[in-house]
């Protein structure tokens, strides 16, 4: 039986309350069993600071973030059209989302299609969490003193400029942090993105995951950070590739976090 | 009085064979769909000033930035020197402005004379980067022929240019002692040093002649170069600047959003909507979803076009191009480009309406390329004036998938999971939350 406290939306209403925050799970952190682990560390810490939030549950639904890179608007807007409907119905105000893929689109697409909301991505919310003092680290954790990159997952850094939120977070760690060559606005897709998940690659002579994970490799790292589900698959498939898994752990920073706060 | 005349007209045609080159290019690019881009003027002021003009992208690669400042102020500054070389083609004088204009007159000539040696210096670091250490991103295959000569050109060009100023500049130092018989001297900073130890001894007819030879050399490499641009990638000396003011001041992440679909997706979802009402008037010309040619892209992508000078920055961060994938977004850049100048060419040639049944996308962009795109914007932000190749490849995307339903088959069956569960895997939409209950 899980301890977790996961309140949806629906019960909220029916019992007139009005969370503060939706915390949007999105497909990937909902069905992924690697991802769901991300969620779990996420509403742990959400829980832990007493945050009112719920989540939609099964009447969430995928963002359409993938049709739009995949060109399909149609499929997009039908998807962004259902969303919105239930969001507007609750009136939700913020979101918090754990994908930087939802993130983005609920972000910067819904708003024309008439979802008007503060989204922001969980590195944000946990960093103002601890902030101002509602989440306190003991002393970094197992993590203290270990060397951790961060990948910056394209649709977080460059496509919305947040580089700083989860790199303070790994300061809070008292690890240290590591960049790669490649770096925020430089920094290497992990090869992902653009609905590029979803197929096989084009022909070429690697994939892009390996020549990212060579990037993370040469900073030597004990944990390979990052703050997308996507790009967590694609590190730890690249990892695995250099039969590295044990001893280069890939982690998403809420992970980070809730272990360093013993959660 | 004869060279006056023929300075004149060779003023006459070279700046006007120049506007009509650039009214075609105008026209062309007007052939692409409307934008509003009109909003935010100071913003976009901003960042003209701070990107084309203050070259801010180009830092991210300090070597190259420098070198490429030296040319561009070099370029820039040297432009003052031509008001007067066109003052005295016009009135037959030499050095008009050097007696009203005193000490600045020599400070101006030998600032001029520094950057062109800057100038100089960069441009044989150029040409050896391309052509001796074989840069990779300045030797790939979509640069093979014509893009190739184009590049050394441009440079060479640069060369003989700075050549005829000093030559030019050289000669008249030595004549004016040799003509006064006394030690004089213009005091141009490079010139007064360099004129006597090359041109030292030689007699004042020749001198003459090599004067006039820097001169006239000087003011036909300006004209030859003016009217060569519309025919090269270099047009984004000029380009650069409406270019970066029109930028997309969105989010990178932000794709645009189709406002046909819209309409329908909202007549879709409205529970009011007749089923059986008769179709609305159609307004305006149908148009076709997504790109299948230039014609199919905004005016921005088209001026896009006209403004890479091809220096393969999104490409060698692009990860598909990086890993030996077909994609490359110069590519995307130079193939709009060659498209839409055969497209007006055609136009031009044989009226509005007609068809080469060639296209873009098939004929100059293959699918494959298509296809490779991870849209993570390593291109959009690596281009020093904000050129945006991920927009034209999801409009190409977007119509091979809405009106060809052309994609990998692996992406057909995500659209589908997601039309019917609501998420791209095939999982049921009553399991969403069964997370929140496991160990």
């Amino acid at each position: 039986m899980s301890t977790l406290k996961v309140p949806t939306m629906a019960e909220m209403f029916a019992s007139g309350e009005t969370p503060d925050i939706l915390f949007w799970v999105g497909c990937s952190g909902s069905f992924d069993d690697r991802a769901k682990k991300i969620t779990k560390a996420v509403v742990k810490i959400l829980n832990h600071c007493n945050v009112k939030f719920a989540v939609l549950g099964t009447e969430e639904n995928c963002t359409g973030d993938p049709a739009k890179r995949a060109g399909n608007e149609f499929t997009f807007q039908m998807q962004a059209m259902m969303n919105i409907q239930v969001l507007n119905g609750y009136e939700v105000k913020k979101i918090v989302t754990a994908c930087p893929h939802c993130f983005n689109t609920l972000k910067n697409e819904y708003p024309e299609l008439g979802g008007n909301y503060e989204v922001i991505h969980h590195t944000q919310l946990i960093q103002d969490l601890i902030n101002t003092g509602k989440l306190a680290l003991k002393g970094g954790g197992t993590f203290k003193g270990k060397k951790i990159t961060f990948h910056d997952p394209c649709y977080l850094g460059r496509a919305n400029d947040v580089y700083d939120a989860p790199r303070e977070l790994i300061e809070k760690l008292d690890a240290e942090l590591i960049e790669m060559k490649r770096c925020k606005t430089n920094g290497l897709c992990c090869g992902a993105g653009g609905a590029q998940m979803f197929k096989e690659a084009e022909k070429g002579n690697k994939e892009v995951n390996i020549e990212r994970t060579e990037d993370a490799l040469q900073t030597q790292p004990e944990v390979i950070a990052t703050g997308c589900p996507f790009c967590n698959t694609m590190m730890t498939d690249g990892v695995k590739h250099f039969e590295k898994e044990n001893e280069i752990k890939v982690l998403d920073v809420a992970e980070l976090i809730a272990n360093a706060a013993e959660l | 009085m004869v060279s006056i005349v023929i300075f004149a007209l060779l003023l006459t045609a070279g700046t006007g064979f120049f506007v009509f080159n650039a009214m075609k290019i105008r026209s062309n690019i007007l052939l692409g769909r409307d934008l509003d881009r009109s909003d935010r003027s100071s913003e976009r002021w901003k960042t003209m000033i701070l990107v084309a003009l203050g070259q801010k992208k180009m830092f991210s690669r300090p070597l190259p930035a420098l070198l490429h400042l030296l040319i561009y102020v070099a370029f820039v500054i040297t432009q003052i020197e031509l008001i007067e070389i066109v003052a005295d083609g016009l009135t037959g004088g030499h050095r008009t402005f050097r007696e009203s204009l005193g000490g600045f007159y020599t400070f101006m000539i030998s600032f001029i004379e520094i950057l062109s040696l800057g100038a100089l210096i960069a441009t044989f670091i150029f040409l050896s980067r391309r052509n001796l250490l074989k840069l990779p991103r300045l030797n790939m295959a979509e640069l093979k022929g014509w893009p190739m000569k184009d590049a050394n050109l441009i440079l060479i060009m640069e060369i003989v240019l700075v050549t005829c100023i000093f030559t030019m500049n050289g000669a008249d130092e030595v004549l004016l002692s040799a003509e006064t018989g006394e030690p004089l001297s213009y005091g141009f900073l490079i010139s007064s040093i360099l004129g006597p130890s090359m041109f030292g001894g030689i007699d004042a007819h020749t001198l003459h002649l090599l004067e006039q030879i820097g001169w006239w050399g000087h003011i036909l490499m300006v004209f030859a170069f003016l009217n060569y641009l519309p025919y090269s990638k270099h047009l984004h000396i000029l380009l650069a600047f409406p270019n970066t003011y029109y930028s997309n001041l969105n989010q990178k992440g932000k794709f645009s959003n189709m406002e046909s679909v819209t309409a329908e997706v909202t007549l879709m979802l409205d529970p009011n909507a007749d089923p059986y009402a008769a179709p609305a008037e159609p307004t305006g010309e149908p148009q076709r979803f997504g790109a299948k040619d230039v014609t199919d892209l905004t005016w921005k992508n088209l001026l896009d076009a006209y403004s890479c000078t091809e220096c393969g920055r999104c490409t060698s961060s692009c990860p598909a191009n990086i890993t030996g994938k077909k994609l490359s977004p110069r590519k995307i850049m130079m193939d709009t480009r060659d498209r839409l100048v055969e497209v007006g060419d055609n136009i031009r040639k044989n009226g509005k309406d007609y068809q080469d049944g060639k296209s873009l996308l098939g004929d100059y962009i293959s699918e494959e390329e298509v296809w490779a795109c991870t849209s993570c914007n390593a291109c959009v932000q690596e281009c020093p004036v904000n050129i945006d190749p991920l927009s034209i490849i999801v409009d190409l995307r977007r119509y091979l998938v809405m009106e060809e339903s052309k994609m990998p088959t692996e992406l057909t069956g995500m659209l589908t999971n997601i039309e019917n569960n609501g998420a791209p895997w095939q999982f049921s939409p009553n399991d969403r939350l069964n997370w929140a209950n496991e160990d």
